[in-house]
């Protein structure tokens, strides 16, 4: 907490620096400017204005705002949407409770730590479109692993991608086995980062393991909780690859996130629209996670 | 220390790379290099080699590479860029009809109408690689193709079944085939373009109640959903998925694994175009004769007829450096010595577009099942995406909607109307 004090003292008193002149020459600043303006200011502003045409690569029509109006009146858009917002705070939520579960199992006194940390740890090195074409074959309704296992045990297991109620769960869940890894190690980092004297002194107080998960290890490893949510929430809220690799938004639209149907715009040659539709995702992106941080942060500095 | 024999070691790897560029430029200086892009897989592999070898041989000065690229959606993207960003290979092989108008013909591709062979190519092949500016574009690469449904002869044999002529005698059968126990109509919706089927080869029954169909649709006075003709198709996908006629991986399984289930038996009819004939000889090669092939029956037997789909096209864009070696190839794919380099490479699947080319005598049931629909008094009519330059891209995931039983036939009708009017706008098509 001291440290917390501190940095708003300092950032209270004015700098002085600013007055200053830079140390550096203007001619040095110039190779970042020119490799940030072509590559990023450019494209940024040249996605801008053909957002508001009808463009086929060749040749472009400005047509105002057509292509939003069009985008936001495609009728798969708005399932797009509540897909995208569905998979991002399921996969959020599962990598919040999954991580910090496994990483007090894996900050405790047992075998082979090292060892288990790591495990948990390699689906995130793997590629996501190798993960999501085993877990596809896998996931097959006849003669997938899973089913085939299921069938063993006497149940029928459902068409993990081909029903339309269930496609989009059961590519969150495999993006969750494959992202848990990262939160997991997040929050080893924070517990690790929780001085013992605190255990110490529930330990005399008599407190419970339970209790001191609930009021010790939660509470103070808020940092971690937080960029694990921030990180996973707007993961899922671009998610693409996945979805693609295993069911390519469908059956039909049944699986479709915003940027699954913006790839489609894309593929179809519809090169103005999707590009509105990447606009349209930037502001969601904006409008869903700025308010989030903010809320995240604000608590975490009340206490 | 360090630092100059690492200098060393640089000058000496660009000196040998220096001397290597060289060497290859002397090597080649003799004969002319052309690049040749195809969709990948593994027939369409095969003709093309077969076809630079008999071409190469005939023509030792000039070289010519093969390179693949994806088939489908990401593949048109692939060849609009490419010619977009003027690095399309010399020769290309690429989809006739609506997907040949969405490239800009007249912008990119050399002109090919004065050619001499030209005289050879029937017309019904020329009209849909013609730009909007009247000029021929491109040669046939490839036979003729019918959309309409194979069938497992040995099945029929079985049950005592005959060809069905109407929509109704189609789902009778389809009834006793599912009363014996086995799966009546594969569908593959792993592949979601092989979903399609139904809608797309049902045309000919919509031109032959309506021939006016196509050019009411391109103006876009005709839909889908209010033309009780053209509804027909997503109704009949529909009544095929309430029936409980699919195969229980419908959902997930693959086109491989449904020319597998025609061929070996383990489904009776596979709605697919007759490219897949191709694929069958080469992949299950003894089980081709038990493979046959019918048009897609309509409400009525005397209007029984096939939906026909032109072959890809082969074109040269304008950004190549070796025009007259490019057309010399693409005169030899468009003649006689071509197509037997086709039928060499892989197998007949149906009738060519250039005069004076024949098919075998030995060609398979699934061929010859076909050719009675080209022949005297025989009916056939194109698809729909050869006469009009609209085809809607979300068509596959509305028919696996519908074919799953997610959306209904009219409601699938009336999302792809939706699809289609954004195709028509993005074309700058007038009254849409």
């Amino acid at each position: 907490m001291a440290v917390m004090t501190e940095t708003g003292t300092a950032s209270a008193v004015p700098l002085p620096a600013m007055k200053r002149r830079s140390p550096y020459p203007g001619w040095f600043f110039l190779p970042a400017a020119i490799i940030y303006g072509v590559l990023f200011l450019l494209p940024t502003v040249a996605s801008l204005y053909f957002s508001l045409t009808r463009w086929n690569l060749f040749s472009s029509t400005f047509i105002g705002f057509d292509n939003f109006a069009q985008f936001l009146r495609e009728p798969f858009l708005i399932k797009g949407l509540v897909n995208t917002v569905i998979y991002a705070v399921v996969t959020s939520g599962l990598k919040v409770v999954l991580g910090l579960l496994l990483a007090v199992l894996l900050t405790s006194q047992i075998a082979a730590r090292g060892y288990l940390r790591s495990v948990v740890f390699f689906p995130v090195l793997v590629s996501t479109v190798g993960v999501g074409i085993t877990f596809t074959v896998l996931m097959h309704p006849t003669q997938g692993m899973i089913n085939e296992g299921l069938a063993l045990l006497g149940i029928k297991g459902p068409g993990w991608l081909v029903d339309p109620n269930l496609a989009l769960f059961s590519v969150a869940l495999v993006d969750v086995w494959k992202g848990v890894g990262l939160a997991t190690v997040i929050y080893i980092a924070g517990i690790v980062a929780i001085p013992k004297d605190y255990y110490e002194a529930a330990r005399i107080d008599g407190a419970t393991s339970f209790q001191n998960f609930l009021y010790i290890t939660l509470p103070l490893c808020r940092p971690a909780t937080v960029t694990v949510i921030i990180l996973s929430f707007i993961g899922g809220l671009r998610t693409f690859d996945l979805i693609w690799a295993m069911t390519r938004g469908g059956p039909g639209f049944a699986s479709d996130t915003v940027a699954s149907v913006i790839y489609k715009q894309y593929q179809a040659g519809f090169y103005g629209l999707s590009t509105a539709g990447n606009v349209v995702l930037f502001i969601l992106i904006a409008v869903l996670v700025v308010p989030l941080t903010m809320l995240l942060n604000r608590r975490e500095g009340h206490e | 220390m360090t630092k100059t024999s690492r200098r060393i070691a640089l000058a000496c790897l660009s000196a040998g790379l220096m001397a290597m560029t060289a060497l290859t430029g002397v090597a080649h200086a003799q004969s002319i290099n052309l690049t040749y892009l195809i969709p990948s897989g593994a027939d369409g592999v095969a003709v093309a080699e077969e076809l630079v070898k008999s071409f190469e041989a005939a023509n030792p000065d000039i070289n010519i590479d093969i390179e693949t690229r994806p088939g489908g959606s990401e593949g048109d993207n692939l060849v609009k860029t490419r010619l977009a960003t003027s690095s399309m290979a010399d020769i290309f092989r690429y989809n006739s009809g609506s997907l040949f108008q969405a490239i800009n013909p007249a912008q990119f591709l050399v002109d090919l109408t004065n050619e001499p062979w030209q005289a050879d190519v029937q017309a019904s092949f020329k009209q849909v690689v013609t730009a909007p500016d009247g000029t021929v574009r491109g040669a046939p690469m490839g036979a003729a193709m019918g959309g309409g449904i194979y069938y497992n002869k040995a099945i029929y044999e079985e049950l005592g079944l005959s060809v069905p002529k109407t929509w109704a005698e189609f789902m009778a059968n389809n009834e006793k085939i599912k009363e014996a126990g086995k799966v009546a109509v594969i569908q593959t919706y792993g592949d979601t373009w092989t979903s399609q089927l139904f809608v797309l080869a049902d045309y000919y029954n919509v031109s032959a109640k309506d021939p006016s169909f196509a050019s009411r649709y391109t103006a876009g006075e005709a839909k889908f959903a209010s033309d009780a003709a053209a509804l027909r198709g997503f109704e009949k996908l529909q009544e095929t998925h309430d029936a409980g006629l699919f195969n229980e991986d419908f959902g997930a399984a693959t086109y491989d694994d449904g020319l597998r289930m025609v061929a070996s038996g383990e489904g009776a009819h596979y709605p697919m175009l007759t490219f897949a004939t191709t694929a069958i000889a080469a992949s299950y090669p003894d089980m081709l004769d038990n493979v046959g092939f019918f048009a897609q029956p309509g409400d009525e037997a005397d209007l029984n007829g096939l939906t026909v789909w032109m072959p890809d096209g082969l074109y040269i864009p304008n950004t190549t450096s070796n025009l007259d070696a490019a057309k010399k190839f693409v005169a030899f794919v468009a003649s006689v010595e071509g197509c037997e380099a086709q039928t060499r490479a892989g197998g007949a699947s149906g009738p060519y577009l250039v005069n004076g080319c024949t098919l075998p005598d030995d060609v398979p049931p699934a061929v010859s099942d076909m050719l009675p629909y080209f022949a005297e008094g025989g009916q056939n009519g194109p698809a729909l995406e050869f006469l009009s330059p609209i085809k809607g891209p979300a068509l596959e995931q509305i028919t696996v909607e519908v074919g799953s039983g997610i959306r209904p036939a009219a409601d699938g009708a009336a999302l792809y109307d939706e699809d289609v009017r954004k195709q028509a706008q993005q074309l700058g098509l007038p009254g849409w």
